[in-house]
């Protein structure tokens, strides 16, 4: 059974239409994480399966309930907010209780639920302080904690970890990770960080003005993105783009700009390699080797370092190719200097083309 | 040398001048506001404390050769105002019951006013609040005479409720946007956390937004007390004779044109008025400031 589906939903804000009928089905237990630039409509979609925001048209199901009008309280979900939205009056404990005194539970019980995800969350020494005495780490872990108490099939994630600085959202993305494999729940998760999002995703929808571009495993969102939207948003540092066209070079096709040319005898797609045809070849910094000497013909070509960039394990050397900036990943024991003359070898069969009118993937 | 050198030049923090000249135009020029608005304060005071004889000398800025505090017993107790001679009490007493319940109801409309109109949204939301800002736009005297009509078929005109019902009617406009763009300004995060939690209307209202809004209860309630102690229009008008309010008699005892001037009564009743809204502003200031700053206040 799929635990939360969304069928054909639509939002509009007066004439502005912010999410476009949008299918997903989210298995149970699983991981779902919604990913996209700010403005995509993730947060929105969010707070449509919450219940905050009234649809447009369309249908949302949680565990095969239709709650497309019910209240958020009766949907079964648990939500953490971007701001970690904590009463401040109320204590930690207040705090994780309120929606269970609202749901008139008894003491005992909410003493237990508050007992166990206090414990989860190892928050106990912080129940009775404010939410102005906590850290923004410890802060978030109570805001989870009072997801945790509803005892809910579906938890919300909204941008939960962005308030935080980088060390801190490491170690709380681990502790969720940790927490989905402990509890598994079906969890929803909006990030903008594609770190957090290829860490912790069973599947990632990438999202772009209110339509879902790609809904793959991480995995094959990474290495064969859909369209070209995906492919740029998607790997830091950036994947590099050539604009060329397809030919055929001894009854094989190859790509061809300038005076770069590739056999592209390894890419999976072959029967939609149609000589002529003007393309996009997309291929990642760390799928390109770098030496001194030219490697395997149709697969190498010469080019000039522009500059290095060491980043602790790896560096990222800046070269020109066919007039174009392309970055490659190198292990960081070499230094480069600008001006310096190496040989790439491409590795076809981990690129990515695409059609340059649809910016489809081929 | 090199050390007499090293000491004229910059090192750590930059001096600062005493009495630079930007600083004494500044104070300067506050000193003269400051005079400027005492004066008649201080002229006030003297009067009230001196007996008819001094005044007549004409000295209005010399202090009392003889301190006397009869005329601000007259002035609480038996000045004349029209056909009574009972003081500024009465008036005193009228204003508090007109003032406590108007501040009281006021507040309680337009804080859950604002709170509806900032959290929970209807279709056409934005024009009802438009249309209530723009009513504070319109002169008084276009509304006076339909008021009048409407209180006096409503059987309460001339009457305490009559006037706490206008006061209230009339505090909506500005407490209304006072409280929404407060509640606007809290994070919209903690409202949908709320909602999650299962809270409705009323709960989410009294036990998350109202201990969150002390600061912008109490600049509220600065303003309305002011406001409605202030006011003479509205008192003279629908509060009925019996139930003048302290402006209103004070307006009485000092127009009133039997026998002589009495100048130090008069100032003596004019302090008592002012004393209200002048005691509020002094107690409440650091308030009044924080509460103006509210809308950086954070969860």
């Amino acid at each position: 059974m799929h635990s939360v589906s969304i069928k054909d939903l639509s939002l509009n804000f007066g004439s502005i239409s912010v999410l476009k009928n949008l299918n997903i089905e989210v298995a149970d237990g699983e991981f779902l994480v919604l990913l996209g630039p700010s403005g995509c409509g993730k947060s929105t979609l969010l707070n449509c399966i919450a219940g905050l925001l009234e649809i447009s048209d369309g249908q949302i199901f949680i565990k095969g309930k239709n709650v497309t009008w019910e209240e958020p309280k009766d949907r079964g979900i648990g939500m953490v907010f971007q701001s970690y939205a904590l009463y401040p009056q109320m204590t930690v404990e207040k705090n994780l209780s309120f929606g269970l005194r609202v749901a008139g539970l008894p003491a005992a019980e909410i003493q237990k639920r508050i007992a166990h995800a206090a414990e989860i969350l190892q928050i106990g020494p912080l129940l009775q302080r404010k939410p102005a005495e906590l850290s923004g780490g410890q802060r978030q872990r109570v805001a989870i904690g009072r997801a945790l108490v509803r005892d809910v099939d579906v938890f919300l994630f909204d941008e939960p970890l962005s308030n935080l600085d980088a060390k801190l959202r490491s170690e709380l993305r681990v502790e969720i990770k940790r927490l989905h494999h402990k509890l598994a729940n079906t969890m929803i998760y909006v990030t903008h960080d594609q770190i957090e999002a290829l860490t912790l995703a069973d599947r990632i929808a990438v999202m772009k003005g209110g339509l879902i571009q790609q809904l793959d495993d991480p995995l094959t969102i990474y290495n064969k993105p859909r369209n070209l939207f995906v492919a740029s948003f998607i790997g830091s540092p950036a994947m590099n783009f050539v604009k060329g066209e397809i030919a055929t070079d001894n009854g094989k096709p190859v790509f061809k700009a300038a005076d770069l040319k590739v056999s592209l005898a390894d890419y999976a797609a072959q029967d939609k390699l149609a000589s002529g045809h003007s393309v996009i070849f997309g291929f990642r910094p760390e799928h390109i080797a770098i030496s001194d000497q030219s490697g395997p013909a149709g697969r190498s070509c010469e080019a000039v370092v522009d500059l290095d960039e060491p980043m602790g394990a790896d560096s990222l050397v800046w070269l020109k190719v066919a007039g174009k900036a392309i970055s490659v990943r190198v292990d960081s024991g070499r230094r480069y200097q600008p001006g310096e003359k190496v040989f790439l070898t491409f590795n076809p069969a981990m690129a990515s083309l695409f059609d340059a009118g649809t910016e489809n993937r081929l | 040398m090199s050390s007499s050198l090293s000491s004229t030049e910059p090192r750590g923090s930059r001096p600062k001048r005493f009495l630079s000249p930007t600083s004494i135009m500044i104070y300067s020029a506050l000193l003269v506001a400051a005079i400027y608005y005492l004066i008649p304060l201080y002229v006030m005071v003297m009067t009230s404390l001196k007996g008819m004889p001094e005044i007549r000398l004409g000295n209005i800025f010399s202090p009392p050769v003889e301190v006397t505090f009869q005329p601000w017993a007259t002035a609480w107790n038996s000045a004349c105002t029209g056909l009574y001679c009972e003081g500024i009490k009465v008036g005193f007493f009228n204003s508090m019951k007109i003032l406590v319940p108007s501040v009281i109801f006021s507040i309680i409309i337009a804080s859950v006013n604002g709170y509806a109109l900032s959290n929970w949204r209807f279709k056409g939301s934005e024009l009802f609040f438009t249309a209530l800002i723009f009513g504070a736009f319109i002169p008084y005297q276009v509304m006076l005479y339909p008021l009048v009509i409407i209180t006096r078929q409503l059987g309460i005109f001339g009457t305490l409720t009559g006037v706490i019902v206008i006061h209230t009617i009339f505090g909506m406009p500005i407490l209304t946007l006072l409280f929404r763009n407060y509640f606007v300004s809290l994070p919209p995060e903690l409202f949908k956390a709320a909602r999650v939690d299962g809270a409705g209307f009323w709960r989410i209202f009294l036990q998350i937004m109202l201990p969150m809004s002390l600061p912008i209860f109490v600049v509220a309630v600065i303003l309305q007390v002011t406001g409605i102690w202030n006011d003479f229009l509205f008192g003279v008008i629908f509060a009925g004779t019996k139930n003048f309010p302290m402006t209103v008699q004070l307006n009485n005892i000092v127009n009133s044109t039997q026998g002589v001037k009495e100048y130090n009564v008069n100032m003596a009743a004019t302090i008592l008025t002012g004393a209200v809204p002048l005691l509020v502003y002094f107690f409440s200031g650091k308030y009044f400031v924080r509460g103006i700053a509210a809308g950086a206040v954070k969860g």
